[in-house]
C-alpha cells in the first residue's frame, strides 16, 4: 500500500500538475487526441456500416475486420508508423493509429446492429408504404441503436488506451507521465500516471453508459444492454 | 557486401538482419510464446471456477454473476500500459507483472464464454443425467463440460489472439517478448528490427488461432458433422457479443 500512498503524494503535489509535462497539459493532449480521433472514426465508420447494413452487403468484411484488428498489436503499428516518413509529420502517426483501431468496433457493431433488426419489422414498415429512407431513419436506426452505442463505447475505450500507448512511441498524452516515470525510476510517478489513465478510461466508459441510457430512443434498453 | 548495405541503409526488409540476429529474434519469440501460454492457461484455471460461481448450483445465474461479470469488465477497461504500471509496485520489474495483467484481461472473455456455454446446456440433458444418478461432479465433467466446450474454446481463441498482441506492451517492464525488440528498434531507429518483430508477432497470433481451431475441431467433431441430428450448442448472446470486443492497447 506504500506505493499507492506515494502515488497519491505525487498527485497531491501541485508542481506535478503544472508546465508542459504536467498533468493538466498531458490530460489536455490526451482528451484532444482522443476526441478528434473518435470523431474522425465515427465519420468514417458509421456511414459505411449503416449503409452496408441497410443494403445487407459486405457482412464478411464488417465482421472479420474486428477479428483482424485483435491480432494486430497496437504498439507495433504506432512504432512502425513513427518510423515511416509519416513520422516526420508531427502527430499524424498517432492520429492514424488511433483511427485505425477505433474503426473496427464501430463498424462491426453498427453493421451487426442493422442486420439484427427483425426482418419482419422491416417488411411491415415497407408494407405500410415507408420509403427506403423512412425505413432506415424510423425503423432500422432506432432498433440498431443499442449496438451502435456498444460499438461507440468499445471504440472510445480503445482510443483512450491507444492514446496512452502513443507515449511509448514518443507522443504526448497521459501515458507520457508513466513512461517518464519509468525512465527516471520514479515508481510513485508511474503509479500516479497509471491511476490517472485508469480513472480516465473508467470515466469515459461511465459517461457513455449514462449517455446511452439517457438517449436510448426506446428508453427501455436496460435488458438489451446487459451484455456489452 | 550487399547484405551489409541493407543494414547500413536501414532498409525495412533485411535478410542480413534475420541472419545476424536470428538468436535474438528466436529468444524474443520464445519469451513471447511462454508469456502468452502461461497467461492463458492461468486465466483458464481462474475463469473456470469463476464461471461456475457465477452460474450457481441450480444452473441459473447466482447472485455472484453480477459482481463477477462487472469486475472483469472493469478490469478490461483499464488500458494495458496503466495495468502493467499499477502492478509494478506489487511484483517489481519482472515477468509476473506482464503475466498477471494478461491473466486479468483474459478473464473477461473466458468467464463470459464459459458461462454462456454452461448456460446453453439443455435442461433436459442435465435432468436426464441427474435422473440416471449422476452426481454433481460427474454431471459437470461428463455432460456439461463437453457440451460447453465449443463456447469455451471460442473464448480461448479470442483470449489467446488478444494476449499475443497485448504481450508487446510488456516491453515497458522489459518482458514484452517481440515487443521489447520493437521498442528497442524505435530507440535505435532500426527499421528491419521493428518490421521483422511486428510481422512475427502477427504470425504468432494467426498460427495460435489456427492451432486452436484445429484443437476445437478435434475435440468437438459433432459441431461440424453434416446431415446428422447433432446436439447443437448455441454460444448464446453474451458470448457472441463478447467476441466483438477487441482488446488492444
Amino acid at each position: 500500500m506504500g506505493a499507492i500512498g506515494d502515488a497519491f503524494t505525487w498527485l497531491a503535489t501541485g508542481a506535478n500538475w503544472q508546465g508542459e509535462s504536467g498533468v493538466w497539459n498531458r490530460l489536455a493532449e490526451h482528451l484532444y487526441f482522443s476526441g478528434v480521433c473518435l470523431l474522425l472514426s465515427c465519420l468514417i465508420a458509421l456511414p459505411v456500416a449503416l449503409w452496408l447494413g441497410h443494403l445487407g452487403r459486405g457482412g464478411a468484411l464488417a465482421v472479420n475486420l474486428s477479428n483482424v484488428g485483435r491480432a494486430i498489436p497496437t504498439l507495433a503499428v504506432l512504432i512502425l508508423l513513427t518510423l515511416t516518413p509519416l513520422g516526420k509529420q508531427g502527430d499524424l502517426p498517432t492520429v492514424i493509429a488511433l483511427v485505425l483501431f477505433a474503426v473496427p468496433p464501430l463498424l462491426t457493431n453498427a453493421y451487426i446492429g442493422m442486420r439484427e433488426v427483425d426482418r419482419a419489422v422491416v417488411e411491415a414498415a415497407r408494407g405500410m408504404g415507408m420509403s427506403g429512407r423512412q425505413v432506415f431513419v424510423r425503423v432500422e436506426l432506432p432498433l440498431a441503436y443499442p449496438l451502435v452505442m456498444t460499438g461507440l463505447r468499445s471504440a472510445a475505450v480503445q482510443v483512450v488506451a491507444t492514446a496512452t500507448l502513443a507515449a511509448m512511441a514518443g507522443e504526448g498524452g497521459l501515458g507520457r507521465i508513466i513512461t517518464a516515470g519509468f525512465n527516471t525510476y520514479n515508481t510513485p510517478q508511474v503509479v500516479a500516471g497509471a491511476l490517472l489513465v485508469a480513472a480516465l478510461a473508467l470515466l469515459v466508459e461511465g459517461v457513455l453508459v449514462a449517455a446511452d441510457r439517457l438517449l436510448d430512443p426506446r428508453r427501455r434498453g436496460a435488458a438489451r444492454r446487459a451484455t456489452a | 557486401m550487399s547484405g551489409r548495405s541493407c543494414l547500413t541503409a536501414n532498409d525495412w526488409i533485411c535478410g542480413e538482419y534475420v541472419r545476424s540476429r536470428g538468436q535474438e529474434l528466436a529468444d524474443a519469440t520464445v519469451q513471447h510464446v511462454w508469456i502468452t501460454v502461461v497467461s492463458v492457461v492461468i486465466g483458464l484455471l481462474i475463469a473456470f471456477p469463476l464461471a461456475l460461481l457465477a452460474r450457481g448450483r441450480d444452473g441459473r445465474r447466482s447472485r455472484f454473476a453480477g459482481p463477477v461479470l462487472g469486475l472483469t469488465t472493469v478490469l478490461y477497461t483499464v488500458p494495458s500500459l496503466a495495468m502493467f504500471s499499477l502492478l509494478l509496485p506489487v511484483f517489481g520489474l519482472s515477468a509476473a507483472v506482464v503475466v498477471t495483467g494478461l491473466v486479468l484481461y483474459s478473464l473477461t472473455v473466458l468467464v463470459r464464454n464459459i458461462l454462456a456455454g454452461l448456460e446453453a446446456v439443455p435442461a433436459e440433458a442435465r435432468e436426464a443425467a441427474l435422473g440416471m444418478g449422476y452426481g454433481r461432479g460427474r454431471l459437470l465433467w461428463e455432460v456439461e463440460l463437453p457440451l460447453a466446450l465449443p463456447a469455451l474454446l471460442a473464448g480461448v481463441r479470442i483470449a489467446t489472439v488478444s494476449t499475443v498482441a497485448l504481450t508487446t506492451v510488456g516491453a515497458i517492464v522489459g518482458y514484452g517478448g517481440l515487443g521489447t525488440l520493437i521498442v528497442d528498434g524505435l530507440d535505435s531507429l532500426f527499421r528491419a528490427q521493428v518490421l521483422t518483430a511486428s510481422v512475427i508477432c502477427v504470425l504468432l497470433a494467426v498460427v495460435a488461432d489456427l492451432l486452436l481451431l484445429g484443437l476445437q475441431r478435434a475435440l468437438t467433431p459433432w459441431t461440424r458433422a453434416p446431415g446428422r441430428r447433432t446436439p447443437r450448442i448455441r454460444t448464446g448472446r453474451p458470448s457472441v457479443r463478447t467476441t466483438r470486443i477487441a482488446k488492444a492497447g
